[in-house]
């Protein structure tokens, strides 16, 4: 009896280590939730053994320590940046977005569109090797699976567009969002224009 | 005449030719490379990053990634960050993205999967697992004391 319940603590001891080999020692941990630059906070939860922590705070954090044991902690601003200043400055920078809309029934873009698509380019050339997705979406006319590949085609005709005013054709994808994230809510099978766009995410 | 028009670019869409790529190195500055298929090569700012792919970070290297859900991921100098699962379906955006940061440090926010499917990007240390909920975190592996040399 004793026996059998030793052997079941090593195999589950032998099945945390991923790795085979002998069990290397564990270097101290840390993770911490930081505030964006709008201020959100988000939150993360951090599984070690068999202790869960949820941190959701900002600058709320989770150390492991050498022995593998957890400890909550609380990292000041000054910390996070004395630490992690250099890695938060490598991350890229935040995609912007811009929103087209084309002439009713026609294939061209409005006036104001067309001054956002400038915008675009002025903003292509602030991004070190910038890449591009084209995203279209619908209103609700339509079910699902005709919207889908309605928004496809409007974010791919966009694309085209955008390849004759010279983005290298590598660099740009299209994606179709159909109705699945419209701008403004409204009930099924109801035409509204301001849902009909072509979002491009410049990254 | 609408659904010809369709069809017609459906087809013209037909062969991405980005299918494997999941991301872009958009920072790299000092010594970083990739390694892919057991062989190491400079990361240099717009590669493509792929599924297996493991960026390593020299003593002043720090180096970013943005994915194609616009999770936005950095390391700092030292680290070894491995790319073990991401998809990312850009209609619906489910997707799964694990990675695992075996030493050094990493600044992460998260993108449109997470905000889809809270958890569905997960961080692995040597110690632990790391569940997004949203947003932006850092994560820190220091070495072991007196431990073999990490890989």
């Amino acid at each position: 009896m004793r026996l059998a319940a030793a052997a079941i603590l090593v195999l589950a001891v032998a099945g945390c280590a991923d790795a085979p080999g002998p069990r290397i020692p564990v270097g101290p941990e840390l993770f911490a939730v930081i505030p964006g630059p709008t201020g959100h906070v988000g939150s993360i939860v951090v599984r070690s053994g068999g202790d869960e922590k949820v941190l959701d705070q900002a600058y709320s954090a989770s150390r492991v320590k050498a022995d593998g044991s957890t400890e909550a902690a609380r990292l000041s601003p000054d910390e996070v940046a004395r630490s992690f200043g250099g890695t938060i400055q490598a991350l890229p920078g935040r995609p912007a977005s811009f929103l087209l809309y084309f002439r009713e029934g026609k294939d061209e873009l409005t006036p104001v569109s067309r001054v956002e698509l400038e915008k675009v380019f002025a903003e292509l050339k602030r991004r070190p090797a910038p890449d591009i997705v084209v995203i279209g979406h619908t209103d609700t006319v339509g079910n699902l699976a005709f919207n889908d590949r309605l928004s496809l085609a409007r974010a791919e005709r966009l694309r085209e567009m955008m390849v004759e005013l010279g983005i290298p054709p590598e660099r740009i994808q299209a994606a179709g969002r159909g109705k699945r994230e419209l701008l403004v809510q409204t009930d099924d099978n109801v035409s509204e224009p301001r849902n009909r766009r072509v979002e491009i995410s410049v990254r | 005449m609408r659904n010809t028009w369709i069809v017609a670019i459906a087809l013209s869409f037909a062969a991405p030719a980005l299918a494997n790529d999941i991301g872009q190195v958009k920072v790299a500055k000092g010594a970083v490379q990739v390694e892919r298929a057991g062989k190491r090569v400079a990361a240099t700012v717009g590669m493509p990053v792929r599924t297996s792919d493991v960026l390593v970070t020299g003593a002043d290297g720090s180096a970013g990634v943005t994915f194609s859900d616009n999770s936005l991921v950095s390391v700092g100098p030292n680290s070894v960050f491995a790319i073990d699962k991401y998809r990312f379906d850009s209609t619906t955006h489910v997707g799964e993205f694990e990675g695992s940061l075996r030493k050094g440090k990493l600044a992460a926010v998260s993108g449109k999967m997470v905000k889809q499917t809270p958890e569905s990007m997960k961080i692995r240390t040597p110690s632990s697992v790391m569940a997004v909920r949203g947003t932006e975190f850092v994560v820190e592996v220091k070495e072991p004391a007196a431990a073999p040399a990490a890989r």
